[in-house]
């Protein structure tokens, strides 16, 4: 095992963890407390029914549209095994399994 | 993409049994698994830039963010930069924001202690699992459970924080995850929860939106930009649209 030459102070250390904790921790909480002090309606309830599609989308485009045929073919194949069965697991073991494929094939 | 909104009546609170958290723990188990395996990178991580096992273990469970542990773990030295550290994290999680804004006409049918304990353990996987479960029984009439949302982040929380053990005292080297195909685990579960929110005509222009505003990101933004980027893209699509006929299924008045 090799140990490492330095490493920071712990002081340091655990006061850098706490403020990492409490931003993340106020991120998770801030999108509650604000919505529930204000009612949406109209565009802004649009916009906010829109939201959990969006961030769907943004998080699978660019590792299904920008990582190759193999990639963008296997996120194909995942929609249309979801779509299908309607069960996670499977949709899962079939995009890993035909990422795997296909890279292979493809690549 | 039938998700209900604050101002719709008639929502009583919600079931917060220990039942739906397990049921929500289940249904999350096999990308808790994947995440597991990022736990076992980030625990090697930290063993090699000095951080003893509870500093490692301490920030898993008090911080619980992938990415932004693995981001720290690359500015981590002797001389910390800890106000950069702690700036970057709060960027890389603003994505929460608008996550835990899409689920509050569920978490405001339960008490604050359940909501707001429940958020400390979202993830994007335990959301995105939690959120299509409840579209799902939006579209069937069914009642929700409350305790999906915790039951689904402490299946991914117990991962992260077991694997960072494991990689921090076992793990001396670690294979590529994409060697067996692993890193495409999640884009996989994403695009079958998108396919399970069962995406309409009209929702396709905002989808649109939000997919190519996330790839510009991807290309000319750092870190998890590009998510916040699309999300916004997409819901200015669907807000600048002119409003869907009351008639329609897209409609989002109440049936008269």
């Amino acid at each position: 095992m090799t140990a490492p030459l330095a490493s920071a102070p712990a002081l340091e250390t655990f006061l850098t963890i706490g403020g990492m904790a409490l931003a993340t921790y106020s991120s998770r909480a801030a999108g509650l407390a604000l919505m529930s002090r204000i009612t949406v309606t109209g565009r802004m309830e649009r916009f906010m029914k829109a939201i959990p599609g969006a961030i769907l989308a943004s998080i699978v485009a660019p590792s299904a549209l920008t990582a190759g045929p193999a990639d963008a073919i296997a996120t194909g194949i995942t929609a249309a095994i979801a779509w299908k069965f309607g069960n996670l697991p499977i949709a899962m073991i079939a995009g890993v399994g035909s990422a795997l494929a296909l890279r292979a094939l493809l690549a | 993409m039938n998700t209900p909104h604050a101002s719709s009546p008639a929502f009583g609170p919600l079931h917060f049994t220990l039942r739906g958290a397990l049921d929500g723990a289940r249904a999350c188990l096999p990308i808790a698994l994947g995440v597991g395996v990022y736990g076992v990178l980030f625990g090697l991580l930290a063993r090699q830039k000095g951080l003893s096992l509870t500093a490692a273990l301490s920030m898993s469970s008090f911080v619980f963010a992938g990415a932004s542990q693995l981001i720290a773990m690359d500015l981590w030295g002797p001389e910390l930069p800890m106000l950069s550290l702690i700036a970057t994290t709060f960027i890389v999680n603003l994505r929460h924001v608008l996550m835990g804004a899409a689920l509050t006409p569920w978490l405001t049918r339960l008490t604050p202690g359940q909501a707001y304990g429940s958020l400390f353990f979202m993830t994007d996987e335990s959301w995105a699992v939690t959120l299509g479960r409840y579209s799902t029984d939006l579209r069937r009439g069914a009642a929700s459970d409350g305790a999906w949302l915790i039951g689904s982040g402490l299946a991914v929380y117990l991962s992260w924080n077991i694997s960072t053990a494991l990689g921090h005292t076992l793990v001396r080297g670690l294979e590529d995850p994409a060697k067996y195909g692993l890193d495409f685990a999640f884009t996989a579960v994403f695009m079958a929860l998108l396919v399970g929110l069962r995406p309409r005509r009209c929702d396709l222009l905002p989808l649109i939106a939000a997919t190519a505003a996330a790839l510009l990101g991807g290309k000319f933004l750092p870190g998890k930009w590009y998510i916040l980027a699309g999300a916004f893209a997409g819901g200015l699509a669907a807000a600048l649209l002119p409003a869907p006929a009351p008639t329609s299924t897209c409609s989002t008045e109440e049936p008269k």
